[in-house]
């Protein structure tokens, strides 16, 4: 049975004297029936799948509407001429929250983290401290658990949907579950793990699904790089021992709220926010059915 | 849901209702039809309608039916994959009664001759519902190994496949029963713990009355 609640995880993390990201490996074993080795091949199959978006990203490649592409490898090359605002690590964040995000756009593969649409925010965090920290396969598998169960409490006691919770609950969740992750990878501890994802949250609360045409491109791809970036800030928040006032669970619950008080227009309908701007509306779906 | 919902599906984007949902779909039809497809007619209702092509599910419905799974990077090429392997396709707009919005339904001939007609739906994450089978109103979601049996509609089929079952020591975890009075056929949908074997699926669609049998393993797709 999955945790019910972040506070669930940190009791079970006392009780049985193991890290965050162990509770959530023994969780899946029971969960699933299988052995700890299996769970684990799985997840680190997983984040291999995540590596090969990246390094198979094609800077020509358009999606079918024409909207995305090619951003990832601007952004690439304006960090490479090392003049950012951000630095390097940060740039390298953003590039790859554009690389990813643009590659699901395109049709290439990727993994959904929670959803396809908010695909580019944990990769975005991982891959350069795997890069430039010489942090392990192992190290970053554990990080994805840390990230998973963050996201099955959010799912649980909110939702991951844009249709159901707005873009809050998809960068929203997939924001908190990367913070989660930086923080387990840094080696903070449970608490710092749940006020991360925590202050990740409810940095993004409200925030609205409003894609232009109906497609997972307009905002969506930008979003995936606010995401990232505020998964790292809050990560380093609660890293230096800065809390959530509001305690994480309940601002799981505020999530839920606001959702189901947002306009259905502001919820994957592509009737309202941005999609409903004169520009918005100028762009057509591509091919549409309707004859 | 568990942590690999959260952390994956690992598919082909866009979206995963309107692109793995779709090529979920378009597998578990060629599954159901239980032959190479060589036509289909797909009709797009609600939101798959509206923002299909965009998201790609029209080419993942092929790649389903060409038997391709929601990771497959073929995906986008499903067209021409479908013209070189003989299957003939059409697109067009249906307006559904009280279906959900991101619903297909897919009129299916196979090379042997068989057919199928199937309306299904994406209700999230990649999660699939199927709602209708040839012409009979059902619903189920083929994330257990699903036994699928049509039959005529009269005394002793639901014995028959049970007892079938318990000889292969196969415990049902639920079970469903749909009906059409015009065609005075059945449809019973059974949700297994254990596999069943094909050699059991194959002397089940054999019997006499039994017009079809399907059996879906759910860690298929």
């Amino acid at each position: 049975m999955a945790f019910a609640s972040l506070q669930e995880i940190l009791t079970y993390m006392e009780e049985k004297s193991v890290p965050f990201w162990e509770a959530i490996l023994m969780e899946d074993m029971a969960e699933r029936g299988v052995s700890r080795e299996d769970s684990m091949k799985k997840m680190l199959d997983t984040w291999q799948a995540m590596l090969h978006a990246s390094d198979s990203y094609e800077p020509q490649r358009k999606s079918a509407s024409g909207l995305t592409g090619g951003q990832g490898s601007l952004m690439e090359q304006y960090c490479q001429a090392g003049q950012t605002l951000c630095g390097p690590f940060i740039g390298q964040v953003i590039t790859e929250a554009l690389k990813t995000a643009e590659s699901n756009a395109c049709m290439k593969r990727i993994v959904a983290a929670p959803t396809a649409g908010a695909s580019g925010v944990l990769p975005a965090v991982l891959l350069p401290c795997y890069r430039e920290h010489g942090v392990s396969d192992e190290q970053i598998a554990q990080a994805m658990y840390t990230a998973a169960g963050i996201g099955q409490v959010i799912a649980a006691r909110a939702s991951v949907s844009g249709a159901a919770g707005g873009c809050q609950a998809e960068i929203g969740s997939a924001s908190a579950m990367a913070a989660g992750a930086l923080v387990s990878l840094k080696g903070g501890s449970g608490k710092q793990i749940t006020h991360a994802a925590a202050m990740a949250l409810k940095n993004l609360l409200g925030l609205v699904c409003d894609p232009v045409a109906g497609l997972v491109e307009v905002p969506c791809v930008k979003r995936n790089v606010v995401g990232a970036v505020n998964a790292m800030s809050c990560a380093d928040l609660a890293l230096a021992g800065i809390e959530s006032r509001i305690p994480p669970d309940q601002v799981i619950d505020a999530m839920r709220e606001v959702g189901d008080r947002m306009d259905s227009s502001l919820r994957e309908t592509g009737k309202g926010g941005l999609a409903a701007t004169p520009a918005g509306q100028a762009v057509q779906a591509p091919g549409s059915f309707h004859l | 849901m568990n942590i690999f919902d959260i952390l994956g599906p690992v598919m082909v984007g866009p979206s995963s209702s309107h692109t793995a949902g779709a090529v979920r779909i378009g597998y578990a039809a060629r599954k159901l039809l239980q032959d190479k497809p060589v036509s289909a007619k797909i009709g797009l209702h609600g939101s798959f309608a509206d923002t299909g092509t965009g998201h790609g599910t029209d080419r993942a419905l092929v790649a389903g039916l060409l038997g391709m799974k929601p990771d497959d990077t073929r995906i986008p090429d499903s067209f021409q994959i479908a013209a070189r392997q003989g299957l003939s396709f059409s697109f067009e707009t249906v307006q559904l009664k009280e279906a959900h919005p991101n619903t297909a339904i897919l009129t299916l001939r196979g090379e042997s001759g068989r057919c199928l007609e199937i309306q299904a739906a994406s209700i999230g994450g990649g999660r699939i519902m199927i709602r209708k089978l040839d012409g009979i109103e059902i619903s189920f979601s083929l994330e257990k190994p699903t036994l699928i049996v049509n039959n005529e509609d009269k005394p002793g089929y639901v014995a028959r496949v049970a007892a079938l079952l318990s000889e292969e020591q196969i415990n049902i975890a639920s079970m469903q029963l749909y009906r059409n009075h015009k065609t005075g056929h059945a449809i019973m949908v059974l949700e297994t713990d254990q596999r069943v074997s094909e050699a059991a699926v194959s002397a089940l669609a054999g019997s006499e009355g039994i017009l079809k049998a399907a059996y879906f393993n759910s860690e298929e797709v």
